[in-house]
């Protein structure tokens, strides 16, 4: 494959480039990189320790709920344990782990050096982690929030919920939310910018569908949140009216906004999930995807649907019956695209000859319990079903199975597979397959008997329960899952720290992938490509395999190695169209998130002093970051 | 090992589609929907209201008419300002960033005044409420791109900017507009429709 072409030897250009991308070394370069592999490692490595301060706390439910009349919690903990739970399991676990994914293999997937904003890129993982220290920092008080995650007024209202529990809530998804915003318009702009030469939209791998789509819904969806989260607070604070019913506002406006963002929301935490399973079977089942293009539309579909649907979740309100049959039809449809990717996947696999390693298992686990929770999805449309079982455990079981099911399994399969990338070995495979089937088992019972804990009335959210109902056995069960399942979980930590020194070393393409990640060293350098590559092809590095011409140049190509350079190309088609400077490191993303850090403990005591200064701080931090360096001002 | 060659197939990018128009046209993109959230809370409510809506007379056009057309004519000035330095005017860039502020703080001040004559507060009632977020909204993001403009200002007086080095005036401009434009729907939502009833 190696080309030899007149021109510099290939080491001294490594070198050089080395030298113009490389973090500094100390305090302050972790502080100031901009590489977008250490940024997505640290959105990978925070969104678990997330996962586990939430499983934690459903460790703890669990245990309360494992028998009868148990007192262990008080009501107010419980509270504030299952709200904790749901708000940090769906905004700063399930979403930042697919944004640790796509951050860490966009550019290498593009074919790119970075992001198109790779100082916006760090900015957007300092503010996920400030804003999920702020939420956290109200379990030092004792106030966390404690409403549910989705905080349905007048419970959430000043009246009612007169702690700062739920101005931590309002603050930190308003916080979370600018984060999730710019680090969807980076997702977008590089895809739509810095594709390398050749890689058209039909070419685009296909976990590049799921995390463009999240990303447009994002824009749409997040400022749902964000107005809802700014009139609880000015509603609480400050005495305004906008959900009070006395004073002529509505607390259904409240569902409205909330399930406007929150439908979506679903699919962003999913979408990207299932593409990683799109992007993985065929590796591991040995030939190109069923239906790359129908998968593609899907999922788009969904994404757009999922903007159609938000009133499902309100079925139990009393909304007029012909909006109610609207949405319930809306809702079903979205089973289309759902079983097209599915069947998709059963015909890749069907066609294939599956390589039956820890990944393929939860690829495949992942599929079983798609149509489970899909199946239940459908079920929970159907209005007279709904008004039945809307806030039983049939809801509970029904919402993890998507969350665990289409996330967390999907999760997991992406860490055995790009575990080779991040560090250069691979994982244990005998300790991985212990590790999907005590997570299979363990999740399987733990949340199969829910659904039939629902159908026999539990409502969900209460501390405790009396004996005698028919619970007992089945909530017991649900423990005995739950602790299993945690076991499971554990096996994968253990997994990554023990092979991370001690794993089989992987080489570049230890799986003998396609997409272009797999053609650079394992991990990367710091410039990802030594030269940009050209993409003639879906499958750029099985093209000899698939009898193709192998058109795809990986080995020669423009260097780029005057500074941070990568090459721009047209939006379709991505046609070169000039160079692109990148900035370097830099401290003022940290800068401005601590400054927002301020703004935000300052709205939270109500000290105008206080949020005052954060703001202009904010203000100032923003100005010297965009002031150009004479650098900038002289290449540009 | 690979081997390279060292070239250079393609120029620096001068102007067009890059990056910066892309980040700029997304952010528009969100905070459009931010405020189409806001006006479907006011409609909402407004929907659902016992007696008539907005409670009372509509809001006074006495001052927020001429204020539109202050408004307006920021977007002139600004577009006067951008197709200045497209031909390598800078002393037009900086007038017309200038006037444009100048213009855009007196939209501020005047809505100010307004606010202060105004028959209700936020705390009065749910319209009130929505009321003020609306523009308050809408206020706050004519004082960011105030600051934008400043700053886009501040580096047109250090010569900064030439006809194929201008993205920053570009996107400025961007978000100048389309502020100006988010009025109008403001505007014809808040002040207009009520008279249309």
């Amino acid at each position: 494959m190696a080309t030899t072409v007149p021109g510099i030897p290939s080491s001294s250009l490594a070198e050089r480039l080395t030298r113009i991308w490389e973090t500094r070394p100390g305090l302050l370069g972790v502080l100031a990189t901009v590489d977008h592999k250490t940024i997505g490692k640290r959105y990978l490595v925070t969104a678990f320790v997330f996962l586990v301060l939430g499983g934690l706390e459903a460790a703890v439910i669990r245990l309360q709920l494992a028998r009868a009349d148990s007192h262990l919690l008080t009501p107010e903990v419980y509270n504030q344990l299952f709200t904790m739970h749901g708000v940090t399991m769906i905004f700063w676990y399930a979403a930042p782990v697919l944004s640790g994914f796509s951050n860490y293999l966009w550019p290498l997937l593009l074919g790119a050096r970075d992001m198109a904003f790779p100082r916006l890129n760090a900015f957007s993982f300092w503010v996920f982690l400030l804003s999920g220290l702020f939420l956290y920092s109200s379990a030092l008080i004792g106030q966390s929030p404690d409403g549910g995650w989705f905080a349905y007024v007048p419970l959430t209202t000043a009246a009612y919920s007169p702690g700062l529990n739920m101005d931590f809530y309002a603050i930190g998804l308003t916080f979370l939310g600018v984060s999730t915003t710019v680090g969807a318009i980076n997702f977008i702009a590089t895809m739509f910018t810095l594709r390398a030469p050749g890689m058209s939209i039909g070419r685009l791998p296909i976990f590049v569908w799921g995390t463009l789509t999240t990303s447009f819904s994002v824009l749409f969806a997040i400022p749902a949140l964000t107005l809802a989260c700014t009139m609880l607070f000015l509603d609480r604070r400050l005495g305004t009216h906008f959900f009070d019913s006395a004073a002529g506002g509505q607390p259904l406006l409240w569902q409205h906004l909330f399930w406007i963002f929150g439908h979506p929301w679903v699919y962003i935490v999913v979408l990207p999930a299932m593409s990683i399973v799109s992007q993985m079977l065929p590796v591991f089942t040995r030939r190109p995807l069923v239906g790359y293009t129908f998968v593609a539309l899907a999922t788009v579909s969904t994404g757009m649907l999922g903007f159609g649907v938000w009133v499902h979740h309100m079925f139990a309100t009393g909304v007029a019956p012909l909006s109610a049959t609207f949405f319930s039809a809306a809702s079903m449809v979205i089973s289309i695209p759902s079983a097209i990717s599915v069947f998709a996947w059963l015909a890749t696999i069907w066609h294939g000859r599956p390589v039956r390693g820890t990944p393929y298992l939860f690829l495949a686990g992942f599929i079983i319990l798609f149509v489970i929770g899909g199946v239940s999805g459908v079920m929970t449309a159907a209005v007279p079903f709904d008004w039945q079982l809307t806030d039983t455990y049939f809801v509970v079981a029904h919402l993890h199975y998507v969350l665990i099911g289409i996330n967390v399994f999907p999760v997991v399969a992406g860490v055995y597979y790009w575990f080779p990338k991040f560090t250069g070995r691979l994982m244990s495979d005998r300790l991985g397959r212990w590790n999907f089937w005590t997570m299979f088992v363990g999740f399987n019972l733990a949340f199969f008997p829910m659904h039939i804990t629902g159908l026999l009335g539990m409502p969900r959210r209460v501390y405790t329960y009396p004996s005698g109902l028919g619970w007992d056995g089945l909530n017991l069960l649900t423990t005995i899952g739950a602790y299993v399942f945690a076991i499971g979980v554990l096996l994968l930590f253990v997994n990554v720290i023990w092979s991370r020194t001690r794993g089989a070393v992987a080489g570049n393409n230890p799986w003998d992938a396609f997409t272009l990640e797999w053609a650079t060293s394992s991990p990367p350098p710091p410039y990802n490509f030594e030269v940009i590559p050209t993409v003639a092809s879906r499958h750029p590095l099985w093209e000899q395999r698939l009898g193709q011409p192998a058109r795809s140049i990986i080995t020669t190509g423009p260097a780029l190695d005057e500074g941070r350079e990568t090459v721009a190309t047209s939006l379709l088609d991505a046609e070169p169209e000039g160079v692109l400077r990148m900035p370097e490191d830099s401290l003022w993303p940290l800068l401005l998130a601590l400054s927002l850090t301020v703004l935000a403990y300052g709205l939270l005591v109500r000290s105008w002093a206080m949020s005052g200064a954060g703001l202009l701080l904010g203000i100032v931090m923003t100005m010297g970051w965009l002031w150009p360096s004479p650098a900038e001002l002289e290449t540009a | 090992m690979t081997a390279a060659t060292h070239v250079r197939p393609v120029p620096p990018l001068a102007t067009g589609r890059e990056p910066a128009w892309w980040g700029m046209t997304l952010l528009i993109a969100t905070e459009a929907a931010l405020f189409a959230y806001l006006l479907f809370s006011y409609f909402y409510v407004g929907s659902m209201a016992r007696g008539g809506w907005p409670p009372g007379r509509p809001p006074e056009l006495t001052l927020t008419l001429p204020n539109t057309f202050v408004l307006l004519a920021s977007s002139v000035t600004m577009w006067w300002a951008e197709s200045g330095i497209r031909g390598g005017n800078t002393r037009r860039l900086t007038l017309g960033l200038a006037v444009t502020i100048v213009l855009g703080a007196a939209f501020l001040a005047i809505q100010g005044v307004e606010y202060s004559h105004a028959r209700f507060t936020p705390r009065t009632d749910a319209h009130g409420s929505l009321f003020y977020i609306v523009t308050g909204f809408h206020g706050a993001h004519v004082l960011v791109g105030l600051l934008i403009l400043a700053f886009v200002l501040a580096r047109a007086l250090r010569g900064h900017f030439r006809p194929d080095r201008r993205v920053a005036v570009t996107v400025a401009g961007m978000y100048w507009h389309f502020v100006d434009l988010v009025w109008l729907a403001v505007f014809t939502s808040l002040y207009l429709a009520p008279r249309l009833a």
